[in-house]
């Protein structure tokens, strides 16, 4: 059953007319250009196509296992009371895309780990967009249900069949709740057609030692904004929340993070990374919030960024606000460029300007990929960070000092300038 | 091979070479020493095209080229190396893979295939054998964290590998203790041949022990003033550049 271009259908919004497909099929999507688009992580799979799940190209665990990885949509119709306590009594969402999402969405990616369950395998959520003749919005709304003691790695991928005849955006929820001692890894890769929007949000609840990583690479997309809001609401709870931007072209690659320190003991660490070329515009806007109750609290948050054109912008704002007084926080972003003594040092050594300016700036990019855990998507990522870049990745493999302790940042907040990167401190 | 003609250059607009002519047949290995400041590491950067060195006048003629007209990365296709007193440090870059890249990038010019990485492994390990080089510096970042004593070392690393035809050394002994001179020195002198010449630029006789020149120039305030066999460093060495400046001094005065 196929009904295109129809307007979404909840009594709430029968006037807004908004562009939506609600088709049963795979949108054109197959096996073949899937392969081409994403790499087989190894691990269940969930594809989405302009936001409806593609159930053959989808590989789920049998029912019953600790590890759960379904359609929200399949949930909802099977065992919805599964669901009433994620939805049931939360507050209308502040941003009005947020709202939008929560009203238009009618599937996205349900997993859940039991207590004790460990998915050994990353999860891999697959959002595509591909063209349907007409501008669409794709409304995802998924949740990351962690019980105690579980662990697993959750990888979103945000890709498209290009070029999109029509307006393509991608509004994404994901919300990921942590309960005590439960670790989750969570990835985004953006790499969409330049054509095509991204709205994102990862918005996490962790309780008391509990573990979250957020990692995002900013890649595609004309216009890009994906959020990750953290609220550690449980005494001792980790989160690190790092990513990489490289708007070139027209690119907006847009970053507003929020780390809330809602109680005591709790660690955060902010590292962003931005590579700007052309006309390309990044924004990393990052808060560091420190409630009363938050005594303890050891934060940082760093913002490094490369301007590779002078028609490049990059707006950074690494910002504190703290309301406790025994905490222990610091931020600090630098702008620069390419370090010109190396650019020649590389050219006295035979190697053309255009590729040793290419080696430098993947020099830089390369710590972001380096955080990347699982080994098929770390692989991916670097050739993806690569060919944005113009540069030409090494089979020697990166080198192995550059990973410094992966998952946890350093220290010290104001930014020095590693990479052969002259730099400029911005004072917050 | 290398001709070198009234050469002037500056830089942040002061002038540091006022008129250098040097000359250097194939196979022959040049020293040029001279007190701080008297231009010698200027003249190693403008010979490698660093773009804040700017020539006002004369000519670098090499093999019958016009060096000046190349960019870096052309000079070092021709077969011109530099050492660097200061090699730059280049974090999140591997040593292997940019040595690889830079052989590669060469051959590339000369219509060659590039070298198999296993091939460049064995001989990128026999050349790290050579200058007494760690085997764990080739997955390291270019240069990042290395003492004084790697660093040179990785220059005559690259210096083996890339295998010039004009090696100029700028300072190669600064900051290195006599082991390491030595096995540097050693690095150095195996490259001698018939076909290949170098440029030893130094401040101290001490290098020459090692590297025995053919010829020795003595460079002051931006010119040349005095050039000679390898006897000239020890009479250097026992008089010091006191004499030259002194002299130079007088000249000025007079003039």
């Amino acid at each position: 059953m196929t009904r295109t271009g129809s307007t979404c259908d909840l009594p709430r919004c029968s006037t807004c007319r908004l562009p939506s497909v609600r088709h049963a099929d795979s949108h054109g999507l197959t096996a073949e250009a899937l392969a081409t688009l994403a790499p087989d992580l190894g691990g269940f799979r969930l594809v989405f196509a302009n936001g409806h799940l593609v159930a053959e190209l989808s590989t789920m665990p049998d029912p019953g296992s600790g590890v759960t990885v379904a359609s929200l949509a399949s949930v909802l119709a099977t065992d919805p009371d599964r669901l009433e306590p994620l939805f049931a009594g939360r507050t209308a969402p502040a941003d009005g895309m947020a709202a939008l999402n929560l009203a238009l969405a009618d599937d996205g990616a349900f997993i859940h780990l039991a207590t004790g369950a460990h998915a050994d395998a990353p999860i891999h959520v697959v959002f595509c967009t591909t063209d349907v003749g007409h501008p669409v919005l794709a409304s995802t709304h998924s949740l990351v249900v962690a019980d105690p003691d579980s662990s697993a790695t959750v990888v979103e991928t945000h890709i498209g069949v290009g070029p999109l005849a029509g307006a393509a955006c991608a509004n994404a929820v994901t919300r990921v709740v942590l309960a005590p001692q439960a670790t989750v890894h969570h990835y985004t890769v953006q790499d969409l057609p330049d054509t095509a929007f991204h709205l994102g949000v990862v918005d996490v609840i962790a309780d008391h030692d509990s573990t979250f990583t957020a990692h995002t690479l900013s890649l595609g997309a004309a216009i890009a904004r994906h959020e990750v809001r953290v609220h550690l609401d449980g005494d001792g709870a980790d989160a690190t929340v790092t990513g990489l931007y490289q708007p070139a072209g027209n690119q907006y690659h847009d970053h507003p993070v929020l780390v809330e320190h809602n109680t005591t003991n709790c660690t955060s660490r902010q590292i962003y990374n931005g590579v700007l070329d052309d006309h390309g515009h990044g924004v990393f806007n990052g808060r560091i919030m420190v409630a009363p109750a938050g005594m303890g609290t050891d934060a940082t948050q760093s913002n490094r960024n490369l301007v590779l054109s002078d028609r490049a912008e990059v707006d950074t704002r690494p910002r504190l606000e703290i309301l406790a007084d025994d905490v222990k926080c610091a931020h600090g972003a630098t702008v620069g460029q390419l370090d010109e003594t190396a650019v020649h040092y590389l050219r006295t050594r035979g190697i053309p300007e255009p590729a040793a300016r290419g080696m430098l700036t993947y020099a830089f990019a390369t710590e972001m990929v380096d955080r990347i855990g699982p080994p098929a998507l770390r692989a991916w990522a670097a050739q993806l960070v690569a060919d944005r870049l113009g540069a030409v990745l090494g089979d020697d493999g990166p080198p192995p000092d550059a990973n410094p302790d992966a998952g946890t940042g350093t220290g010290t907040g104001t930014g020095t300038g590693t990479g052969s990167v002259h730099t400029e401190e911005v004072t917050p | 091979m290398l001709h070198i003609e009234n050469l002037h250059a500056s830089t942040a607009g002061t002038e540091i070479l006022r008129g250098v002519n040097l000359d250097i047949a194939p196979g022959e290995v040049h020293a040029i020493m001279g007190p701080n400041g008297s231009g010698k590491s200027t003249l190693a950067h403008v010979l490698s095209g660093r773009p804040d060195y700017e020539v006002t006048a004369g000519s670098v003629t090499y093999n019958g080229v016009d060096l000046l007209a190349l960019a870096p990365e052309e000079r070092a296709a021709a077969g011109v190396f530099l050492a660097f007193q200061y090699p730059v440090e280049i974090p999140g870059v591997g040593n292997l893979y940019f040595l690889r890249t830079a052989v590669n990038s060469i051959r590339a010019t000369k219509g060659l295939d590039p070298i198999a990485v296993t091939t460049f492994i064995k001989m990128a390990d026999k050349a790290m054998d050579a200058v007494e080089m760690d085997k764990s510096m080739k997955n390291r970042s270019v240069n990042e964290g290395f003492s004084g004593g790697e660093k040179k070392r990785n220059e005559i690393l690259q210096m083996t590998m890339l295998e010039p035809t004009l090696a100029i050394l700028d300072e190669t002994d600064s900051g290195l203790d006599i082991d390491a001179l030595r096995i540097v020195a050693n690095g150095v002198n195996a490259l001698r041949s018939p076909e290949r010449s170098m440029l030893v630029i130094t401040h101290y006789q001490r290098l020459l022990d090692y590297i025995v020149p053919d010829k020795i120039h003595v460079l002051a305030a931006g010119r040349i003033v005095r050039s000679g066999g390898k006897e000239l460093a020890l009479e250097l060495e026992a008089s010091g550049y006191a004499d030259i400046e002194a002299e130079l001094a007088s000249k000025g005065a007079t003039a």
